[in-house]
């Protein structure tokens, strides 16, 4: 009997065919003995009117069954706007929203991802949920579960037993109790279960499986290309970074490999552009020989090589004759802060002195138009540091004026501001989040601050930033409010035509919940965070002397000049190490 | 320099793949088939590839043309195969040749024309449908680069023959002016919405048959 898996997307076509994450587990799952893995995606509002309108249930691409006569329906949750989309779809599907209301199996639902390091807002829809990398414990998981239908246990014997599994967390085998004060006053695992989960990784990341035949969309999606992964995890440390210490340790692919695999998986697919993905692109130890083995290739043949994650300050001439080679992308640096107080209070080690070094050689090598990327609100961020980013932009221009090749095609220099959001399993999880009003206080001293007309300043609305600080550190209470603003209309919220403010905050008054508990308040040395039921294998005593060095504005070197033992590499067992 | 031409069909589901998208979907296909396009010089380099008149979402074609370069010459014999091989569902390559003729020199399509009625087809359809596009002028609002124009469609229209008929749908094959100016088959539907309403279809399906040159024979 085959075990039928709904690999299910909670955004549109466009944007989960895009995610390299659900092409490694979809081809994983499907080479698998008995087991067809299909995939499923949110429909746009129009499409899901129609088909609640004629009673067509949602359903998954390959076979145009419904969602609900799948064994497995597995969510992947990137970002915390999606939650409502994981409900709305379920409710498509005809499948109940609470796990609770669901007693029997099939079918299992279930959800991984990186938002699965905080998993308590949705605890009580998912049945179980897969905490890290899924290469290797989807399999186990899968054959767990076809095992357990074929002897006929039941949905709860079914969950204690993949409890065991490591890496699986079963949220209904946890009682959580709170203070009076609404923090958490203990959680308690039942039966047996682990405490916390630690996060499952693809420890051999050179053998981990890489499709190398994947599908082709025929629909222009937003990632239409071939993308390379070249490592896990990051050396830098970013205090701010989620995923610069949810991937940790750092393990990474061979150049001889990753060159292969790019020849394979673009003779299959046809497709005109190469990225290389990773947390930070230029810290590959060998990018240099890397692009010449890949641009041998890609040359004569068109195809463009592009390097989404590049830091200022290892940025090469070199590297910039390769990323152009074929045609020349747009590029973009994320210096996050203005002033060199705040990068150290983060942590992002690069100077102004990189960055305009970097501006100068991107100018002089023909580039005319530069992204810079900030983030408002950060922790003991004050006025100065907020005025800096309009001179820093203010210095690029400077460097244009003074090095462009062609000045008579002119520059764009583009600031964009987002409100700063405090992620679980951070250095800045015990931070508050700045109020809206604040944030929009900054944004309009810095709009006053930039004058020049070449450089244009975007920034995102703080309201969006605001309920993605509720549910990124959120408990388990939330999943109320969740269900409230799905019941309400709320799906594909991380789309400005979907998102509503008002119904959020009707949804917390209607469950009486107090949304600034969650995002303003500055947390105790302490406190029982929500996510400790998970464990990226970072220690929370590393992550607590992180936080005393930012507010100290002291800065801690990269992996590569001294280990700062942060724990992640015990997550390598078989006599690895952490950045091989 | 050569010019090949691909004579291909899109059809089945493929007729909801638009024009830009099948744009791409030929030039990962070539890119695929280990066929590489000539692309053009320049700052934004880009295959060369040129569709003969292209088709709107949802209606299919037995009969589309798109000419191409290749880096090497001359086309290989076995085009057809490896184009097949590594196109979509619905998209098939008919046949790849060399040709000198100039996609300027189409004058006719040929389209059908299903219409379908849910109730069953209205009393004497055929002979007032015919009635309808004999007329002298009938005016359909047409978009054009500055906006909306009314657009009298009768003169573009030649032969008109019924291909079948059954209880709910009527098929009709209608010749109609290619280029200069395009009249889309879409713009017949529209016509009967507006002179004979009781008339309009539930439902309407196109699928181009044949491109003909001036003198009504086929273009290739």
């Amino acid at each position: 009997m085959h075990t039928r898996v709904a690999l299910c997307f909670p955004d549109t076509y466009e944007i989960g065919m895009s995610n390299i994450g659900l092409r490694i587990l979809y081809a994983i799952a499907n080479d698998m003995p008995g087991v067809w893995c299909e995939r499923v995606f949110a429909p746009w509002g129009d499409m899901e009117e129609e088909m609640r309108r004629d009673g067509i249930p949602l359903y998954a691409l390959e076979s145009g069954d419904p969602v609900f006569m799948f064994d497995i329906i597995a969510f992947s949750l990137g970002y915390e706007m999606a939650y409502t989309s994981v409900l709305n779809m379920l409710d498509l599907a005809g499948v109940p929203i609470r796990a609770s209301d669901r007693t029997a199996l099939p079918p299992l639902v279930v959800a991984g991802g990186t938002c699965a390091y905080n998993p308590e807002p949705m605890a009580d829809f998912i049945d179980l949920f897969i905490i890290g990398e899924g290469e290797e414990v989807n399999s186990e998981l899968i054959t767990a579960y076809a095992e357990a239908r074929d002897a006929g246990l039941t949905k709860e014997e079914f969950l204690r037993r993949a409890a065991k599994i490591p890496g699986i967390y079963v949220p209904g085998l946890y009682d959580v109790k709170y203070n009076e004060d609404g923090t958490i006053a203990s959680i308690e695992p039942r039966e047996g279960a682990p405490y916390p989960v630690v996060k499952r990784i693809a420890e051999d990341f050179e053998r981990a499986p890489y499709p190398v035949k994947t599908i082709i969309p025929t629909t222009e999606v937003v990632h239409d290309r071939t993308a390379l992964e070249l490592f896990r995890g990051c050396v830098r440390g970013c205090r701010f970074c989620q995923a610069g210490f949810a991937y940790r340790p750092v393990r990474a692919r061979s150049p001889e490999l990753l060159a292969e695999q790019a020849r394979e998986a673009l003779a299959f697919s046809g497709y005109e552009e190469l990225a290389l993905l990773s947390l930070s692109t230029s810290d590959y130890r060998h990018l240099g020989p890397l692009c010449d083995a890949l641009l041998d290739y890609c040359t004569p043949r068109k195809v463009s090589l592009s390097l989404p994650s590049l830091r200022a300050d290892n940025f090469s001439v070199e590297l910039m004759e390769k990323v152009q080679a074929v045609r020349k992308t747009g590029l973009t640096f994320a210096p996050e802060a203005g002033s060199q107080r705040l990068r150290d209070v983060i942590n992002k080690n690069v100077t102004e002195e990189d960055l305009l070094n970097t501006c100068r050689i991107a100018f002089e090598g023909g580039w005319s138009a530069v992204k810079l990327y900030f983030m408002l609100g950060l922790p003991t961020e004050t006025d100065e540091d907020v005025l800096a980013i309009a001179e820093l932009a203010e210095k690029v221009l400077q460097v244009w004026k003074k090095h462009a090749k062609n000045k008579n095609r002119g520059v764009r220099i583009t600031v964009s501001t987002s409100c700063f959001i405090p992620k679980p399993h951070t250095p800045f999880q015990w931070a508050a989040q700045v109020p809206r009003d604040e944030y929009r206080r900054r944004v309009e001293l810095l709009r006053g601050a930039i004058k020049s007309r070449a450089i244009t300043y975007n920034w995102h609305d703080p309201e969006t930033s605001y309920i993605e600080a509720v549910l990124s550190r959120g408990d388990r209470r939330l999943g109320a409010v969740l269900e409230r603003v799905q019941k309400n209309g709320g799906k594909l919220e991380a789309w400005e035509e979907y998102f509503s403010f008002d119904r959020w905050m009707e949804a917390f008054r209607a469950c009486g919940l107090d949304p600034d508990f969650y995002a303003l308040r500055e947390r105790s040395e302490d406190e029982v965070f929500p996510w400790n039921v998970t464990s990226v294998g970072v220690s929370r005593a590393f992550f607590r002397r992180e936080w005393e060095a930012a507010l100290g504005g002291a800065v801690t070197p990269d992996c590569r000049v001294q280990c700062t033992g942060c724990g992640a590499a015990a997550l390598l067992k078989g006599g690895r190490r952490c950045d091989e | 320099m050569s010019r090949h031409r691909l004579l291909f069909t899109k059809t089945g589901r493929a007729v909801y793949i638009s024009h830009l998208d099948l744009m791409r979907t030929f030039q990962r296909a070539f890119a695929r088939a280990s066929l590489p396009l000539r692309h053009t010089e320049g700052f934004n380099p880009h295959p060369v590839m040129n569709f003969a008149l292209p088709l709107s979402v949802g209606t299919a074609s037995v009969c589309e043309l798109m000419d191409f370069d290749l880096l090497a010459e001359p086309l290989p014999e076995d085009t057809e195969k490896r184009l097949n091989d590594a196109l979509p569902e619905g998209v098939r390559v008919l046949k790849a040749y060399d040709s000198e003729r100039r996609f300027s020199e189409i004058k006719w399509v040929c389209v059908s024309v299903r219409l379908e009625y849910d109730k069953g087809l209205p009393r004497d359809l055929t002979a007032r449908l015919r009635a309808l596009y004999e007329r002298e002028e009938v005016l359909v609002p047409k978009r054009t680069k500055k906006g909306t124009a009314d657009f009298n469609i009768t003169p573009h229209i030649g032969a008109l023959t019924i291909l079948s008929q059954s209880d709910c749908a009527l098929i009709f094959e209608a010749r109609l002016s290619a280029q200069n100016p395009t009249l889309s088959p879409a713009l017949l539907v529209q016509a009967i919405e507006l002179y004979e309403p009781d008339l309009k279809p539930d439902f309407a399906a196109f699928t181009r048959l044949e491109l003909l040159d001036g003198a009504l024979e086929t273009f290739r």
